[in-house]
């Protein structure tokens, strides 16, 4: 069976990439995609820690996670449909107007 | 005088005396404004009458007991802290009964006659709530069982003055008179209230835990030891007096308070309140017996203040301002009576001078009235054929204060002049300086009755037109003053004293100063009547402008220009220097700076909000992960 960890360090990986996503792409739909990414990350810890414990409470998480997501993807989607048809732009430098 | 036998009656109707008046109060705000003139015109009156009927069931069960008793009634015991015990409780003794009688029976006739003076005004009802409560206020203050008591009854009184100074608030000019008179007597009141503190206090030392004046009498010689703190005492308490009683410096007031209605006047600032000084000063008598010093401070003011006030009455034309001063200078007499330890003949002058002072104010009103409220005796002038009983009246009132031999105010101040000169604290100067002043008096009350009451009427066709004898509840408080003014001093005032102040010592005066005062007086009226009796034209005079020393007493000798400068103005630039650079640049800028700190610093940091989402979130992250970090280390 493969060790916990390596579901760990895995889960970590996918994380710090879906975080520098997050941080350095300009695309808000990129952006999006790696908090999805971020999101599963977390997910993966979840279920490895869930099979390690022998506790189907980390995998319920995930359920509601997953749900959560899906529903915070349609209405994401729809705000960058709607920034995109008054701006012309998805880009994440160039939406800075909510400042003094 | 036998004393042994004195006893203290505990009575239970005392209470009334005040509370009629009261309930008069009571009426006059709650009921009265669905009733209508008519109710209040009659209950106002009665209710003083009903406390004068009170009065002299209690002066004349007080008069069948023993010489020196007391009649005693205790509400409830006030204030008990520790061994510190105040009672409401009235007292009356001989002093008590003769301020009673005058507050009551004086007020009732002032009562009457506003019914007629005010029957044009719509406020009637504020005016006698206001007079019914002066009444009160005047009450307690007589019948106080101790100096706490008195003391409330003297806020009281000093209350109602400033209301009915100011009672036709809408002019600016008659509301500040009553600020002022308010003021004025604030001061005079520190002096008090600090003068009862030290007398408190000096007794607490003495473990003696009281403000009763039985009580303080009865232990005044403990104080003895102490006769600096006893000066000090009477002095802080005499300027209480000063103010309420308008002595120099305090005066200014009262002059000013002239804006009220006459019957004010009359009530207040001639029969009653101004005279609560006195009565205080009476009351506490036998501790000013005890400091020679603080005798001497209260007659060497009063002389002063009898002349001076006399000098500026010599020269006004303002009918009320003339009654204002000599009211002034005759107050001066009372102190000059009692600061020569002579407190019966000050007392004495107070009666007589309630009596004829009332009736030359109502006589002053009722000219006023009928002369379409008209004040400037220049525009009047030939009065005594229109008004016969107002004249008449009024003649009686002047000669009772000029002191013409058998009137009321000849008696009163020759006896204060003879005890001026003769008396245990007297002294040729105190009774030089009051013949004086009985010559100017003379003087000044027969130009005003000449100029008013005789010659050709000055008034314009209009005014005059319209001059009628006053009404009939105008005029029969008129003559029964003027009753009072002639034959007040027959009443056995001096005998009914004693046992409150002792006898008075007589005797031993040369025939020459007896009369002195009354040649005074005679010599006044003569030239009074040189100069304006004889010439009818002579009035005319008045129109000029005044020149030279005339001219200092209509200005009354600068005095109010001299606090002006003195006193007033500083402390306005002192309240705007507090305002206008204490408040607006110390206080706000303290304020506005801090908030300008908070902008200035604002205005750095808030270039840290982007806009840029990804900024916050890096923030955000790096937040995340110091906390991580820091969780990991702590553990």
């Amino acid at each position: 069976m493969v060790p916990t960890h390596y579901h760990l360090i895995l889960s970590a990986i996918l994380f710090t990439i879906g975080a520098m996503g997050v941080l350095f792409r300009r695309n808000t739909i990129i952006i999006f995609m790696s908090v999805e990414l971020m999101l599963n990350a977390v997910n993966l810890s979840f279920v490895a820690l869930a099979r390690q414990w022998g506790s189907m409470d980390g995998q319920l998480i995930v359920f509601f996670v997953i749900a959560v997501a899906a529903a915070e993807a349609a209405v994401g989607l729809a705000i960058i449909l709607m920034v995109f048809r008054n701006r012309e732009t998805v880009n994440a430098d160039e939406l800075n107007f909510m400042r003094w | 005088m036998e004393h042994a036998h004195a006893t203290v009656q505990t009575v239970s109707y005392l209470w009334a005396i005040i509370f009629s008046p009261l309930l008069g109060v009571l009426f006059n705000i709650f009921v009265a404004p669905g009733l209508g003139r008519k109710a209040v015109n009659f209950v106002s009156p009665v209710m003083i009458l009903v406390a004068f009927l009170f009065s002299c069931k209690a002066v004349v069960e007080l008069s069948g007991l023993p010489h020196g008793s007391a009649l005693l009634d205790t509400l409830y015991p006030w204030i008990t802290a520790g061994q510190f015990h105040v009672d409401l409780a009235l007292r009356v003794d001989a002093l008590s009964a003769v301020m009673i009688l005058i507050v009551t029976g004086v007020g009732f006739l002032i009562h009457v006659y506003s019914v007629g003076y005010m029957a044009h005004d719509e406020d009637v009802a504020r005016y006698f709530t206001y007079l019914n409560l002066f009444t009160a206020s005047m009450l307690i203050l007589v019948l106080g069982e101790n100096l706490l008591l008195l003391f409330v009854g003297w806020e009281g009184v000093g209350l109602c003055s400033y209301l009915l100074i100011g009672f036709w608030y809408t002019d600016d000019e008659k509301a500040s008179a009553g600020k002022k008179a308010f003021i004025v007597n604030r001061i005079g009141d520190a002096g008090f209230l600090l003068g009862m503190f030290l007398l408190f206090w000096t007794l607490v030392a003495k473990n003696v835990w009281t403000l009763s004046f039985s009580e303080i009498q009865a232990h005044a010689s403990a104080l003895a030891t102490s006769p600096g703190i006893i000066t000090t005492i009477c002095l802080l308490l005499f300027v209480g007096a000063i103010g309420k009683s308008a002595q120099f410096p305090l005066y200014v007031w009262l002059p000013d308070a002239m804006a009220g209605p006459t019957p004010v006047s009359a009530l207040i600032h001639a029969a009653t309140m101004v005279t609560a000084g006195a009565y205080m000063v009476a009351r506490l008598h036998f501790l000013y017996s005890m400091s020679p010093t603080a005798l001497a401070v209260v007659a060497g003011i009063a002389a002063f203040t009898a002349v001076f006030a006399a000098t500026i009455a010599l020269v006004q034309t303002d009918i009320k301002k003339v009654l204002a001063y000599s009211t002034v200078s005759q107050l001066g007499y009372m102190f000059l009576g009692i600061g020569v330890g002579a407190y019966a003949a000050g007392i004495f002058h107070l009666m007589t001078h309630a009596f004829f002072k009332a009736l030359l104010f109502l006589g002053a009103g009722s000219v006023i009235h009928g002369m379409s409220d008209e004040q400037d005796i220049r525009k009047m002038g030939g009065l005594l054929k229109k008004m016969p009983i107002t004249g008449w009246t009024f003649l009686v009132g002047c000669l009772a204060i000029a002191g013409i031999p058998g009137l009321s105010g000849y008696f009163s101040k020759d006896l204060i002049l003879e005890e001026a000169y003769a008396g245990p604290h007297g002294s040729s100067l105190l009774y030089w300086t009051g013949v004086v002043g009985a010559g100017m008096t003379a003087f000044y009350i027969f130009r005003l009755f000449f100029i008013t009451f005789l010659g050709e009427n000055r008034a314009d066709h209009q005014v005059a037109h319209h001059i009628h004898e006053s009404s009939l509840s105008m005029t029969v408080p008129l003559i029964t003053l003027a009753v009072l003014s002639a034959l007040g001093a027959y009443f056995p005032l001096l005998q009914w004293l004693e046992p409150v102040f002792g006898e008075l010592k007589e005797g031993g005066i040369p025939l020459f100063i007896k009369w002195l005062p009354t040649v005074a007086g005679v010599v006044g009226v003569v030239v009074a009547y040189s100069m304006y009796g004889v010439n009818p034209k002579a009035a005319e005079s008045l129109n000029e402008a005044p020149t030279g020393l005339r001219k200092v007493l209509w200005n009354k000798w600068y005095v109010d220009e001299i606090y002006d400068a003195a006193i007033v103005q500083p402390f306005v630039a002192m309240a705007n220097w507090f305002w206008k650079f204490f408040d607006t640049e110390v206080i706000d800028g303290i304020v506005n700076g801090a908030a300008y700190l908070m902008e200035d610093w604002a205005k750095g940091i808030r270039h840290w909000q982007t806009g840029n989402v990804q900024n916050y979130a890096m923030s955000f992250l790096i937040g995340a992960m110091a906390i991580l970090g820091l969780g990991y280390y702590l553990w």
